[in-house]
């Protein structure tokens, strides 16, 4: 409609640049350095406060590296206290495994759906509920879990234990699903159209156009989606503190309960003594926790940026 | 304007300045979240009643209560559990004296059971072994041939502490017992649990049954009623307190001396504790 507008080249702004404009670029790196400042300061502070696990003899009589591995139980506050890690580590993973099982196939399809076979209007509506889903307070679904699905779930699969680690991950894939769907609805929608164009004029159907080529351009895309959500799930405290039992039991069954790592930080750092082997074993687990996102989302990352180059080269 | 605003803004702080000086009067009073709620309300109450007089309130934790009655950062500390010997000695250093102990209210610990279980009273010796899965199954306690399932609170809470010093005699809970953030979490999961088995504050037991306990074997089975936890008789039972450095005189006094007076106990039973008085 209108003429495109033309900007003048950017070396003219280079000899001058007016003072006003360096004050701004100054405050906004101001801003930028204290937001990775703050960040880095949060890892240097965790570390720290773990560090007596791998250096003080003091704290390593009761909680060193190797006690976490043959503890057989995590029972901190105790005569002896015991700091087994085995039961919180099998626990986190077994939520993280149902929620996975659970928000990955809902996740990924509802995003192929959407960006491949539904209306533009329908489109436009799914994409902002599933977003709210997203603003959904994660201590509201765990009361949801806590109170009504627990009870749900015992009466029709009639499970000895109600509050378990099926029951958590399920609560947990409502707050992983809006992730793994609108990160997947977006790769999906970056595959370029002559791809689609193209399957389609060899006679391709739909199905197999959306299948076959658009799930496969978007793979890197889509398993990104999904590490994004395993983050998440990993990290996520309140819905598993209320849903899960909380029992320390080493168990593989995701009928029985669940004690995860992230749980175990948010009820036991309340009351811990200062500086006790308690306290700088729970840091350790928020340091774990830390490392294993950490890694996660870099992989997400690596994948992301693939993604891009592939479609981007084409 | 800006100026305007801003003398305004000096004149509000000095006046500020001025009213906190001259109230001077305050108490204030940090310690157990047991009795968080119990001092607010004796708190509120007592300041429509007196005016000028002002009391601030803080939780935290029986424990940081009494580190702040040591360190001389609260007037009284409320504590759920009796000062320990450490505490009294680092008192006793600071100050020369081993600190007043005062009895506010009583607090009775219910055992809860599903509405529909059988059992009707547990002795201490059979609520140890079913904490520590030694007793599994209801039966063995006279009840249905069902497994038992353990609802306990997180080790944070005093509640947790105290359960496991009295009952369990300081040995520790079964993993499998479930932990949940909160009374009000265990009331809920034992009432929807017919096998279910928990424990918390007696004020709280809606939708599920108090279990009647018995001390020793062969012992009277007590529930948990305002005449058992006063008098001592129900076994599961204990003090709340009002810790102060010294004798408590001038307005600590006059607020401590209200405190057990029937009105001040009336808010006592408010609450969903019991009176002392």
């Amino acid at each position: 409609m209108t003429k495109p507008r033309t900007f003048p080249p950017l070396s003219r702004f280079r000899g001058g640049r007016p003072r006003g404009e360096t004050a701004i670029v100054g405050a906004l790196k101001t801003n930028a350095v204290l937001a990775i400042l703050g960040l880095v300061l949060i890892i240097v502070f965790v570390m720290k406060e773990a560090l007596p696990i791998l250096l003080d003899p003091e704290t390593q009589r009761e909680a060193s590296l190797g006690r976490f591995l043959q503890a057989p139980a995590w029972q901190p506050v105790s005569d002896h206290p015991r700091y087994g890690l085995l039961p919180l580590i099998v626990g986190t993973l077994k939520v993280t495994l149902v929620a996975m099982a659970f928000a990955m196939p809902i996740g990924v399809l509802a995003a192929v759906f959407t960006s491949e076979f539904a209306p533009r209007r329908l489109r436009e509506a799914i994409k902002p509920v599933v977003e709210l889903l997203a603003g959904i307070p994660s201590v509201v679904l765990g009361f949801f879990a806590l109170v009504v699905m627990a009870s749900w779930l015992n009466s029709t699969l009639h499970l000895g234990t109600r509050l378990n680690a099926l029951n958590a991950g399920i609560a947990l894939s409502l707050a992983v699903i809006p992730t793994i769907f609108t990160v997947s609805e977006d790769a999906l929608r970056a595959v370029p159209k002559s791809f689609r164009e193209a399957a389609l004029a060899l006679g391709a159907s739909r199905w197999q156009t959306a299948w076959f080529v658009t799930l496969p351009a978007a793979a890197a895309g889509v398993s990104a989606a999904c590490l994004l959500g395993l983050a998440r799930a990993v990290g996520e405290t309140m819905i598993v503190l209320m849903a899960s039992g909380n029992a320390a039991i080493l168990s593989g069954s995701v009928f029985d309960s669940a004690r995860t790592l992230s749980a175990t930080i948010a009820a036991e750092m309340a009351e811990v003594v200062f500086g006790s082997p308690h306290y700088a074993t729970l840091f350790f687990l928020g340091g774990l926790l830390f490392v294993t996102t950490f890694l996660v989302n870099m992989a997400a990352g690596v994948l992301v940026d693939r993604l891009r180059r592939r479609l981007g080269g084409s | 304007m800006s100026l305007r605003r801003a003398a305004g803004a000096l004149l509000a702080l000095t006046v500020l300045a001025a009213a906190t000086a001259s109230a001077g009067r305050s108490i204030t009073i940090k310690g157990s979240d047991t009795m968080v709620i119990l001092a607010q309300r004796w708190a509120e109450k007592y300041m429509a009643a007196h005016p000028g007089a002002v009391l601030q309130v803080t939780g935290g934790g029986s424990g940081t209560g009494i580190a702040a009655l040591i360190n001389g950062t609260t007037d009284i500390a409320t504590a759920s559990r009796d000062m320990k010997q450490a505490e009294k000695l680092k008192l006793r250093d600071r100050y020369q004296t081993m600190g007043i102990e005062i009895p506010v209210a009583k607090d009775g610990l219910a055992v809860y059971l599903h509405e529909q279980n059988e059992v009707e009273s547990l002795s201490f010796e059979q609520l140890r072994d079913i904490y520590a899965a030694k007793i599994t199954n209801w039966k063995q306690v006279g009840g249905a041939d069902a497994r038992i399932t353990l609802y306990g609170r997180e080790n944070s809470s005093g509640t947790y502490v105290l359960f496991k010093d009295v009952v369990l005699l300081g040995a520790d809970f079964a993993p499998s017992c479930q932990t949940l953030p909160g009374t009000a979490a265990v009331v809920n999961a034992v009432a929807q649990d017919p096998n279910g088995i928990g424990y918390g504050g007696a004020a709280y037991a809606k939708g599920v049954r108090d279990c009647a306990v018995r001390r020793d074997a062969g012992g009277p089975a007590v529930l948990p009623t305002e005449a058992t936890v006063k008098d001592g008789s129900y076994p599961l039972a204990r003090s709340l307190f009002f810790y102060t450095r010294k004798k408590p005189e001038g307005d600590v006094k006059r607020f401590v001396d209200w405190v057990l007076s029937p009105e001040g106990q009336e808010i006592v039973t408010q609450v969903g504790y019991y009176p002392v008085q």
